[in-house]
């Protein structure tokens, strides 16, 4: 892989450290008076998702980390993977529970996901953004109630937990936003 | 896709306060009697300091460099004679680009004759609090905000003590290499965020970042750079020295700047022996300061980015 100089570190750029994969978040060019040039850069952790703030001396450089994001279709999960696949090619790649992590209670089969792959294998999974899945178990619903706003919890299909209000019932489609886990509406026939 | 990088950065009325800006700067030269005067932004010497990266360009087939600062054109016609002067336009320096800095940027730059840093100082709070509208200035030593912050005396601490103070205060890719990239982590990381809204004039700096500043004992017996930066809201605008006038001195910082260049690796250009030539036939004892006037218009205005207050930054140039 190519080597990137802090002065190439831009937002998304992928880059190793401390022999993780990383994405660069922020980079800021700091010089004191008549001193020594800094880079202040904040980066993802890409294997963990944690934000790491590191200070480089400027013109110091980073390897390129072999990471891409690609548009795939869950398959379905064995219990021990999850199976994906490249629409296009059809090439399938499977996901342990550890890439895929808190997304797991969202994936739908056939759903189109985010995968990235770190070496050619899959490192992390991103669902999309809006999932439409069905109530399998909420309290019963209460007709008339709606004005109220008030929320209870419903569980979906794939095992998530969201607030919903108050009149949803067991077997309705909803459209839930997968970053806040908010109740966006019902989702509509087709 | 159309590209919107023909478009300026800036809108008009930043480009007004601009404007504005540079008409107070004169005025306040102009009844303090300081003379405005152009020197060669395009030199056949490069700056010495290892930090400053001048941008080399050619003419006429020789080669030439971007002036990093119009400090040895002023310098020069103070040892010809000429008096209290000032400088107001771009200077230009390789790789500094960031959301407060750009490679090419405008720099007011005056001398005082007869002054020392306290004097010029005072000076420079004068011309701040006008065109800021701040009356709060606090004057501060070197020292006393890193014992203020820090616990931690930066001119006689151990350098184990300050190692171990910058790992305690930030994540770094790399070992400091000596105590003076240790100061200077500490203060940007660490001590320019705690300066306070007012002005802070900051002075007495370690003897190793002296630049061209005289070294002196303080009144501890330590000798100290006098030297000065002013602050405002934690954003560093300006760096004056007590000016060094022993042309022995110059020379022989100018050669280690040079071996310290050689020794990093670093770009080695010719360094301004006219200088040293200059000192040699008399320059005036004399005070001088440097002031990045982006900066200025940044707080003056509300500006968060330097890219708010220059129509057209590198990337648009």
């Amino acid at each position: 892989m190519a080597n990137y100089s802090t002065n190439e570190f831009k937002g998304g750029l992928k880059v190793m450290l401390d022999g993780d994969p990383c994405s660069i978040v922020e980079n800021e060019f700091v010089k004191p008076g008549k001193g020594q040039a800094f880079n202040r850069v904040k980066l993802r952790n890409l294997k963990t998702g944690r934000v790491w703030e590191r200070t480089f001396r400027s013109g110091e450089s980073l390897e390129g980390a072999d990471v891409m994001d690609r548009e795939m279709e869950y398959l379905y999960n064995d219990g021990e993977f999850f199976h994906f696949m490249e629409p296009e090619t059809f090439e399938q790649h499977q996901a342990s529970t550890d890439a895929v992590g808190d997304a797991s209670k969202w994936l739908k089969e056939q759903d189109i996901c985010t995968v990235t792959l770190y070496n050619g294998s899959p490192l992390a999974v991103t669902p999309p953004n809006h999932v439409i899945l069905e109530i399998t178990d909420t309290d019963p619903g209460l007709r008339g109630d709606t004005a109220q706003g008030g929320t209870k919890p419903a569980t979906l299909a794939t095992g998530a937990v969201v607030k919903v209000p108050l009149f949803l019932e067991i077997g309705e489609t909803i459209k839930v936003d997968t970053r806040t886990g908010e109740y966006l509406g019902r989702a509509k026939e087709d | 896709m159309t590209s919107n990088l023909w478009r300026p950065s800036a809108t008009i009325e930043a480009l007004r306060h601009r404007a504005a800006l540079l008409a107070e700067i004169r005025q306040f030269f102009t009844v303090r009697k300081v003379l405005e005067t152009e020197v060669p932004v395009l030199s056949r010497r490069a700056t010495s300091d290892p930090h400053i990266d001048s941008i080399p360009t050619q003419c006429g087939g020789d080669n030439a460099y971007l002036a990093s600062s119009p400090e040895f054109g002023l310098k020069r016609l103070l040892a010809a004679g000429f008096g209290d002067c000032y400088y107001l336009g771009k200077a230009f320096r390789q790789g500094e680009a960031g959301s407060r800095h750009n490679p090419e940027f405008t720099m007011l730059e005056w001398y005082r004759c007869g002054w020392d840093d306290r004097r010029l100082m005072d000076e420079v709070a004068d011309l701040l609090s006008e065109v800021l509208e701040i009356q709060q200035v606090q004057l501060l030593s070197y020292r006393e905000l890193f014992q203020r912050e820090l616990q931690l005396d930066p001119h006689n601490a151990s350098d184990s003590d300050l190692h171990r103070c910058v790992e305690q205060e930030m994540d770094l890719a790399f070992s400091p290499a000596d105590r003076s990239e240790c100061l200077d982590l500490l203060m940007s990381h660490r001590l320019e965020p705690t300066m306070g809204e007012g002005i802070t004039l900051l002075y007495d700096f370690p003897a190793d970042q002296a630049a061209l500043a005289k070294v002196l004992p303080d009144e501890s017996g330590t000798p100290v750079a006098r030297r000065f930066e002013a602050y405002v809201g934690g954003l560093e605008l300006a760096n004056g020295y007590w000016e060094l006038t022993d042309s022995a001195e110059q020379l022989r910082r100018f050669q280690a700047d040079h071996a310290y260049r050689q020794k990093h690796g670093l770009n080695l250009y010719p360094y301004e022996e006219r200088l040293v030539e200059a000192l040699r036939a008399g320059m005036p004892e004399c005070a001088g300061v440097a002031l990045g006037v982006d900066r200025l218009l940044m707080l003056a205005g509300g500006y968060k980015t330097i890219e708010e207050v220059i129509a057209f930054p590198i990337e648009r140039a």
